[in-house]
């Protein structure tokens, strides 16, 4: 069941604002990037070390780097390796904020306050050392790197929905829901979780955008992807000495990163202000 | 009675903050046997296992104990200022920190400093100017900030500054105080890039919730100039600002390693990343030590601060 919203109707319908619209516009290519490299680019890392490492010229509009890759094809290459671990960790912790905030915020009690204290805990914790700490003394790898930040990043996840439901437990409709007698479960996943949805997603863009910018910042230690990879993080470290001969080995990975982490957080903010005026305006 | 409850506060808070170290002190103790193959493989690292080695492994770590009291025996040598013999090394890990710590401080400190000069006017300029052009500039450029990592912008810092218009110098730590300055003027600009995005994030925010507010628009009414008045908003504003302390130092933190790892400088970031490369456990556990320690503090700080500026804090109990 959906809650009626009174406030959609009076809703002006604005364009979204330019930088939206570029974000849109950015993520988009990555993602295309991210689904069809192997088509666009299929030998992206095939190294040329009779061509080293060349400035921009015919062929290779970005120049090649040391090893004679194609810098261009390694950005678009990197898009695969970069994207798809950020987007695991998103969705991870989503999935757990979820399951741990519902119920945290719909039946208070030793449940919220355990999660909470969890939150707290977790809360005051770099995602990204205690990912460098305990990924580079287990040394698993990336595998590990994601499971760690999905831990970490949960909570953040948890305490919006937690907050999202609070918000929701007593209006109208859950309190008809709870006099048909809906067991509590019912509740929340079949009329209150339709309703914080749009928050929770709205969080997953921001989650994104922070875990791209740590598995990229891991990879860069080199404790991520394996050397050699085409990730964008790992390319700027393994290029970081290049830069003078041929800054693009530098630049294109780092803008990418940049421009990738700002346009999610921007549409994930877009996405949250929208969602949070409406839900002021029920 | 106020003077009471905020003792009680301030116990209730030291005493949060004492139980979240104790417990992050285990997980910090506990890498040891996280760290893959045995303990006694781990502490050897590289050196052959003599039985001279593995009785000396055995005399400090106490291997054949029980869990607790190994935990006990080593955290009472952390508190006595032990902190053990690096594997890759071989020298004391309180003194590799103590060669490193002063270049980290500077560069968090410089760091700060340019995140401070930076964010809170462009964040004022953003609120004074809501919803125009310039606001929508600087809340955009906030987020790029916010999401750019900082080995990314050190590196286009680098392509820039360094190599194209060669204004300051590539790498090095430098002699001499202004030269020591000079060369680390693009690292803590890497780092501050970060800081200054929550900065004009939280200033913003902060100072159009208090233009908002009744006494701002009596105070325009009486004809108070609109510096005065900004005066008293800002001064009011300030309060939000401070929670984000935390935070920034927290990300802070976090970009030294990057930051140092990038500009190949020596403190105790790079330390943390050559260590964990070479598993070297104990300068591991005493690095994370140190910083959880230092987030801990500063948390607390924040905490107490918040409550000496609002007395709402202390009074209501907590502040999330």
């Amino acid at each position: 069941m959906k809650h009626p919203r009174a406030g959609l109707a009076r809703e002006t319908r604005r364009r979204p604002p330019i930088s939206v619209a570029v974000a849109l516009a950015v993520l988009v290519a990555v993602a295309v990037a991210t689904v069809f490299a192997p088509w666009i680019v299929p030998d992206a890392t095939a190294q040329d070390l009779m061509l080293g490492i060349t400035g921009p010229g015919p062929g290779h509009p970005l120049g090649t780097d040391d090893l004679g890759r194609d810098v261009l094809e390694l950005l678009v290459a990197g898009a695969r390796t970069a994207v798809p671990g950020a987007l695991c960790v998103a969705a991870g912790s989503m999935l757990i904020g979820n399951l741990v905030g519902l119920p945290a915020g719909y039946l208070g009690g030793w449940v919220d306050a355990l999660a909470m204290r969890w939150a707290d805990l977790v809360f005051s914790l770099p995602a990204l050392l205690v990912a460098i700490v305990v990924a580079g003394v287990l040394g698993g790898g990336y595998g590990l790197a994601i499971a760690v930040l999905v831990v970490l990043f949960a909570p953040t996840d948890t305490r919006v929905v937690r907050g999202a439901v609070l918000e929701q437990r007593h209006r109208p409709y859950v309190e008809a829901a709870q006099l048909k007698n809906l067991s509590a479960w019912r509740i929340m996943t079949r009329h209150v979780w339709p309703n914080i949805a749009p928050v929770a997603l709205a969080n997953v863009f921001l989650n994104f955008a922070y875990a791209l910018v740590s598995l990229a910042s891991l990879s860069f230690l080199g404790l991520g992807v394996p050397a050699g990879s085409p990730d964008w993080g790992r390319t700027l470290s393994d290029n970081r000495t290049q830069f003078l001969t041929n800054p693009w080995t530098v630049i294109a990975p780092g803008l990418a990163i940049i421009a990738t982490a700002a346009a999610l957080n921007i549409v994930g903010d877009w996405l949250y202000e929208r969602v949070d005026r409406r839900g002021r305006a029920r | 009675m106020a003077w009471r409850s905020w003792g009680a506060f301030l116990l209730r808070r030291f005493a949060g903050t004492a139980v979240v170290v104790v417990l992050l002190s285990i997980g910090v103790f506990g890498l040891l046997y996280l760290a893959p193959g045995s303990v006694q493989q781990t502490l050897l690292g590289t050196r052959p296992a003599t039985p001279e080695t593995i009785a000396a492994i055995q005399a400090r770590y106490h291997l054949d104990d029980p869990l607790p009291v190994q935990y006990l025996s080593w955290l009472g040598g952390v508190l006595r200022g032990d902190l053990g013999v690096s594997i890759r090394t071989g020298s004391p890990v309180a003194d590799m920190i103590g060669d490193r710590l002063p270049l980290t401080l500077a560069l968090t400190g410089y760091g700060t400093l340019l995140s401070l000069l930076a964010g809170i006017p462009l964040g004022v300029a953003g609120a004074l100017r809501r919803g125009r052009a310039t606001d929508r500039l600087v809340v955009t450029a906030g987020v790029v900030g916010l999401s750019a990592p900082p080995f990314a912008v050190g590196l286009l810092l680098l392509v820039v500054f360094a190599a194209w218009l060669g204004w300051f110098p590539v790498y090095g730590t430098g002699e001499g105080l202004a030269d020591q300055i000079w060369h680390l003027t693009l690292p803590a600009a890497a780092l501050a890039v970060g800081a200054v995005g929550m900065l004009v994030r939280f200033s913003r925010a902060a100072l159009i919730r208090e233009l908002d507010q009744d006494y701002v628009v009596f105070a325009r009414a009486r004809g108070l100039s609109s510096a005065a008045v900004l005066g008293y908003a800002l001064r009011n504003s300030l309060v939000p600002i401070l929670t984000a302390a935390g935070l920034i130092v927290t990300g802070m933190l976090a970009g030294t390693v990057l930051v140092e790892v990038t500009f190949a400088l020596p403190g105790l970031g790079s330390l943390l990343v050559d260590s964990v490369t070479f598993k070297d456990v104990p300068a591991v556990q005493a690095l994370a030590l140190l910083l959880t320690l230092l987030i801990a503090v500063v948390n607390l700080l924040v905490d107490v601060g918040y409550s000496v500026v609002d007395p709402r804090v202390r009074l209501g109990g907590r502040t999330s």
